[in-house]
């Protein structure tokens, strides 16, 4: 049930990039760099084992998986899924209210 | 780390910035993305993740404490898929 609207183009870096240059008025180079440095900081923080809470927009959680017993699905054979760490985006309830206003 | 930490270390960072225009730089960018998110349009930052929307559709649901039927709405929901290399790197010990 994956809804993409081929209509709206997609956000990608240059575009915030773009959007500090033209909102708070900083040089081109430096708004990307920021783009850089605030993607940065949250991975960071992620990496140090921590969940990032960004109010009004969502979080950023970890969550530890055990090991598990998998299976190939196409020949079936059965592998060990190794434990391991994965990252999940928990949306703010804001956020939730502005996609269905 | 929450936001007002987030906003601290990039005016850390950026001495010639201080604490509001920090504080603008992260919202400017939350916002950009939750508007294209609203707009139904994706996000995609490379090697971090892609914020997308998904569908749900309408259901009867029930209220847990009475037990009532209750019509819950069809409703798009955001998602997001983290990138490879951040994957990756939560994963290196």
């Amino acid at each position: 049930m994956v809804q993409t609207q081929k209509s709206v183009p997609t956000l990608t870096r240059a575009d915030l990039a773009d959007e500090l240059h033209r909102t708070i008025g900083l040089s081109r180079a430096e708004s990307a760099d920021l783009v850089e440095q605030v993607l940065d900081t949250i991975t960071e923080a992620l990496l140090d084992g921590g969940n990032v809470k960004l109010s009004s927009f969502g979080s950023f959680m970890l969550r530890k998986k055990g090991l598990r017993v998998g299976r190939n699905p196409k020949t079936g054979v059965e592998v060990p899924i190794q434990p391991r760490t994965v990252l999940t985006f928990r949306p703010s309830q804001l956020l939730r209210q502005k996609l269905n206003d | 780390m929450i936001r007002s930490e987030l906003v601290q270390k990039i005016a850390d960072a950026n001495p010639h910035l201080g604490q509001r225009e920090a504080e603008r730089v992260v919202s400017t960018i939350l916002d950009s993305i939750t508007d294209r998110l609203t707009e139904g349009g994706r996000v995609e930052l490379r090697g971090f993740g892609a914020f997308s929307t998904r569908g749900r559709n309408a259901r009867t649901g029930r209220n847990p404490r009475t037990g009532e039927s209750v019509d819950v709405d069809a409703k798009r929901v955001p998602h997001f898929k983290p990138g490879k290399e951040l994957r990756e790197r939560l994963n290196m010990d």
